[in-house]
């Protein structure tokens, strides 16, 4: 009897979020109509963005959230392997405990604390130190980089994204190395594995699964970061692979010019920009999800 | 943002001004539709609009509130997201930076439009050696199309004999966020060159030609700060903040003038004969680049929208309501003017004033006129 009241009273809070994420779905879809009854598909890889003559493509704002957010998880993601890795085998209590609280620390940080710092310490150094630093390495060579040029640009934005997951992913992989048999980590070091072979393929292999689901986690929050985006990209309009050039986000782009759209295919358009960017978080955590689903047979 | 000379004191005002006016909101929010409750008067007055307009009008409406004890409550949505509410009707008045066009003219008929302070634009710019610079219109708009990319060109150098300029390139930083700000500057820029008329136009969001894109005058203000060679455009109640140089800006009779109060003031004086009546379209109404000694060349009004016939916004308007109105924009556009210059606008000529209250007779509520006072 009491069972059955808590199982409708759960059943039906469960509800909820689907019927939310319905109706989002629902509203965006709705709004942004006048958008694709206008271009149809095509509005996803249109690259002008002209709020005068009311012509209005995507592209531009998916590259660049996909750039700064993939470039994000490429710095993010072996800076806090090594974090995890580091508090779970090596530091010793002392060292462990407050570094542990300094990085959760930082994953509460507000993220216009972030941009405000991306401001006024990181672009004047991605413009003083960083960018001349890339130019005149190998890496210069990169067709990802151009003609160095003020601090506002992708990879300042990349950067800050990249502080901001470090602590999700850093905390989240230490949990799942943590949750490693100490056996198998004892069966490899007994076989005469290094601390490094055993490291390599038992502990990380056996982890892979949910360090995976971490970086995809990570992932979804750069995806979704607006306010320390928009401050530190640029927002410039033109579709740009360069990261030493400004350029822009779905979500700064939304953040910056719904206020004051004025005209109904401006505000449609934007609306369609939040309706692709909700698709693909989906289809990303999705695509996370099968993955880890397909790994986990040989680990967490 | 977190830069601010601890003792320039304009820019905090400005701040505070915002905050308090946004934790009023809130708690006015939180009590209801806010359309009931207040002081003596009973009555909550609701606008929305310009985020530009906020410490102004914030300013107003706790003195409005002292002196008559009626409540004004203004949300700074936007200019965009203001038009929409008067649009739909959901809000008293609306309050914009830029006029209606004709098609949102079209779509909210029987508006009327009041003019109720200008806003002057400056041109700030982080050159290290260059105390002076002087700029005209047709010079900008290259910049700011990127057919001069560089502090040494020849263009810049012929308005500036006197200076050395660095052969550095030229950082161009505009407006992210869709702003009246940004609608004066790219309708002086339109003006002045013809090409930038061609290629771009003007709005309160365009497409820019390059440049980076800073939210907000804030944003602005930061991004050239941060970046050596740079060129931007804020409000002049911003420039404070920034503690760098504004530059000169040559007008019509050839004068390089710096951005003051006076020189906006000077400026709206000479379009003060020709503007239209309220109940008119007033897309055309500009005076960027006006003929004139001493008239700087780039501001403009902000503006009021409110309907002429009150009673079309539903049910919820009361010939009261009405009145209370009508007292307040009254009171906002004559006895408030001594309040815009400590946020840094400047006040309404008298003409100009008297043109205000032309249209504010014209309101009216099932028919009869309001304004019988």
């Amino acid at each position: 009897m009491g069972g059955s009241w808590f199982r409708l009273t759960t059943g039906a809070l469960a509800c909820l979020v689907l019927i939310t994420a319905g109706l989002i779905f629902y509203e965006l879809w709705m709004g942004s109509r006048p958008a694709w009854e206008q271009w149809g598909l095509s509005f996803i890889w249109r690259t002008e963005w002209n709020p005068v003559r009311g012509e209005f493509g995507a592209l531009p704002f998916i590259a660049g959230t996909l750039l700064t957010s993939g470039m994000a998880l490429v710095i993010a993601l072996p800076v806090s392997l090594g974090i995890a890795i580091l508090l779970t085998e090596f530091a010793p209590r002392a060292v462990r405990d407050p570094l542990i609280f300094i990085v959760e620390l930082l994953a509460a940080v507000p993220s216009v604390v972030f941009g405000l710092w991306g401001i006024f310490v990181l672009a004047p150094v991605v413009q003083g130190t960083v960018m001349p630093f890339i130019a005149g390495s190998p890496l210069g060579y990169l067709p990802i980089f151009g003609e160095p040029g003020a601090g506002y640009t992708l990879l300042t934005a990349s950067l800050i994204l990249a502080i901001m997951i470090i602590p999700i992913i850093a905390s989240l992989s230490r949990e799942v190395l943590m949750t490693v048999p100490r056996d198998q980590r004892e069966g490899a070091l007994a076989l005469g594995c290094t601390r490094w072979e055993a490291m390599r393929h038992v502990v990380l292999a056996y982890g892979r699964a949910g360090i995976f689901s971490a970086a995809v986690l990570g992932l979804g929050r750069a995806l979704g970061e607006t306010m320390a985006t928009t401050m530190t990209i640029g927002n410039s309009l033109g579709l740009t692979f360069d990261y030493f050039e400004a350029g822009n986000s779905m979500t700064a782009i939304i953040a910056n010019e719904l206020r004051e759209a004025a005209s109904e295919i401006h505000v449609a358009s934007l609306v369609a920009i939040g309706l692709i960017l909700f698709a693909l978080s989906f289809v990303l955590n999705s695509i996370g999800r099968l993955i880890i689903g397909r790994v986990s047979r040989g680990g967490v | 943002m977190g830069r601010f000379p601890r003792h320039s004191p304009a820019p905090r005002r400005l701040f505070m001004a915002g905050f308090t006016g946004a934790i009023l909101f809130g708690l006015v929010a939180c009590g209801g539709d806010g359309s009931e409750g207040g002081g003596r008067g009973g009555l909550t007055l609701n606008g929305a609009g310009a985020t530009f307009a906020m410490p102004l009008i914030s300013t107003w409406s706790s003195e409005y509130q002292a002196e008559t004890g009626s409540r004004v409550n203004y949300n700074s949505i936007g200019s965009g997201g203001g038009i929409r509410a008067h649009t739909d009707r959901t809000v008293d008045f609306a309050a914009s930076e830029a006029p209606l066009s004709p098609e949102q003219f079209a779509n909210a008929p029987g508006t009327l439009t009041l003019p109720f302070t200008i806003g002057t634009v400056a041109i700030a710019y982080n050159v290290p050696g260059v105390e002076e610079l002087r700029l005209s219109g047709e010079v900008l708009g290259a910049i700011y199309r990127g057919e001069i990319r560089r502090w040494s060109n020849p263009a810049i150098q012929e308005l500036n004999p006197g200076s050395e300029l660095p052969d550095t390139e030229i950082v161009v930083v505009h407006r992210s966020d869709g702003s009246g700000t940004t609608y004066v500057f790219t309708e002086y820029l339109s003006k002045l060159d013809p090409v930038w008329a061609e290629d771009v136009g003007f709005s309160t969001s365009v497409s820019w030609p390059r440049g980076i894109g800073g939210n907000g005058n804030e944003g602005v203000a930061g991004a050239i700060r941060n970046s050596r060679g740079s060129i931007g455009y804020v409000e002049l109640s911003y420039l404070d903040a920034l503690s760098l140089p504004a530059a000169l800006i040559r007008n019509q009779e050839g004068e390089f003038l710096a951005p003051t109060l006076d020189g906006g003031t000077l400026a709206a004086e000479t379009v003060v004969g020709q503007l239209p009546a309220g109940h008119e379209p007033w897309h055309e109404v500009s005076f960027t680049d006006p003929p004139g000694a001493g008239a700087y060349p780039i501001s403009s009004f902000s503006y009021f929208f409110v309907y002429e016939e009150l009673s079309t916004l539903g049910s919820r308007m009361t010939r009261e309501r009405a009145e209370s109105i009508v007292r307040w924009l009254e009171w906002a556009v004559t006895e408030g003017q001594r309040f815009n210059n400590e946020v840094q606008n400047a006040a309404l000529p008298e003409a100009l004033q008297e043109r205000n209250l032309a249209t504010l007779d014209r309101i009216r509520f099932n028919g009869d006129p309001i304004r019988t006072w």
